[in-house]
């Protein structure tokens, strides 16, 4: 016997093995544990983002909204409702003194750095704090731009000889791709004394066919939806849900 | 050789017995799980593998079991016996894999 042959052999048993296994699919529920102990606080400020990006979408406003509303429905922490900080005008003031302008609006990462001292401004975070009883506080930055891709796309297609006969041939084509990015952080501040207990980053993005038209507002919240999980689970348990197959 | 042939004819029924206790106990801790009684389920499962440390599914259903009371750990090291024990079996394959998906998405680093 070959070792192609003996090696067939193998795998064909193996799929036989598998086939004659008895199985259930059966639901389970993973808890994911709070990666932040937040059990010394009562309440949740969702203060305001540092944004920039596409125009068509708030980032500031849109992050805090939807945040707040998550907070309030998945979360044990009592959210303060207040306006939303205008975090770019803070680190603004906060430069005045160095006398070297801010870039505004917020086109890209690197304008974007320019404001982010402003998370590091302890005293600014306590005196928040102290305003709204020595919440949880969360901030962070949000990118939220357009983007366009060329990808390379595999198709089968069926092309039949002179004989008639039928045959598929794979045709590879550059195809436009459009859509959107979403990168940033969420900060999580300490009311009581203003330093940073955890920071979290994250990248998304999503392409479309470039004939497909969609608004920025709804690629943003389907990018959102995808770290709304991961958000929440910084702050209490989270239970994933899937099925596994339990085998006998 | 007497000796040998002996030893063989004895112990490969008592092999033969633990695989079936092993098997009672993955059949009734599949049982109680369906019923949502996964506590249950893991010291039925655990015992299996005890009693046959060489059955891959009653590795495999412990470390569902596992993953089940969110001891990712524990859910690993049983999940990676099995596939040593049984590499060529999908089911087994699928779960890890979707484990690890969980198991990745939890550790991913956070920068401070």
């Amino acid at each position: 016997m070959t070792a192609r042959t003996s090696r067939t052999v193998a795998s064909l048993s193996a799929v036989l093995l598998t086939a004659c296994t008895s199985f259930y699919e059966i639901p389970i529920e993973t808890p994911i544990k709070a990666k932040l102990d937040v059990d010394a606080f009562q309440r949740v400020l969702v203060a305001g983002f540092l944004a920039g990006g596409a125009e068509d979408v708030d980032g500031n406003l849109e992050t805090t909204r939807l945040l707040r509303s998550q907070l309030r429905t998945k979360s044990q922490l009592r959210v303060i409702d207040t306006d939303v900080l205008p975090l770019m005008e803070v680190a603004g003031e906060d430069r005045k003194t160095d006398g070297a302008p801010l870039p505004a609006p917020i086109k890209d990462d690197k304008d974007l750095e320019a404001y982010e001292h402003v998370f590091a401004d302890a005293d600014y975070w306590k005196k928040i704090g102290e305003e709204y009883q020595q919440p949880l506080i969360v901030t962070g930055t949000v990118m939220f731009m357009s983007r366009q891709q060329t990808q390379l796309q595999q198709r089968e297609s069926e092309e039949f000889d002179s004989l008639g006969r039928r045959r598929t041939v794979a045709e590879r084509r550059l195809v436009d791709r459009k859509g959107f990015g979403l990168t940033g952080r969420f900060i999580f501040i300490d009311g009581r004394n203003g330093t940073t207990l955890y920071s979290q980053r994250f990248t998304e993005s999503i392409l479309y066919d470039a004939n497909r038209q969609t608004p920025a507002l709804s690629s943003y919240f389907e990018l959102m939806d995808k770290l709304i999980p991961s958000f929440l689970n910084t702050l209490s348990t989270q239970k994933i849900r899937g099925t596994r197959m339990l085998v006998k | 050789m007497l000796g040998l042939l002996l030893f063989a004819a004895v112990s490969a029924p008592v092999a033969a017995d633990a695989r079936d206790d092993a098997k009672d106990q993955v059949r009734f801790g599949i049982r109680v799980a369906q019923l949502g009684l996964w506590r249950e389920a893991l010291t039925h499962w655990e015992r299996a593998v005890k009693l046959d440390p060489t059955y891959a599914p009653a590795y495999n259903n412990l470390a569902i079991g596992y993953e089940q009371q969110g001891d990712f750990e524990k859910a690993r090291a049983a999940y990676e016996k099995a596939i040593e024990l049984n590499p060529n079996n999908t089911y087994i394959k699928q779960n890890y894999e979707l484990f690890k998906e969980i198991n990745d998405r939890t550790n991913k680093p956070d920068g401070r």
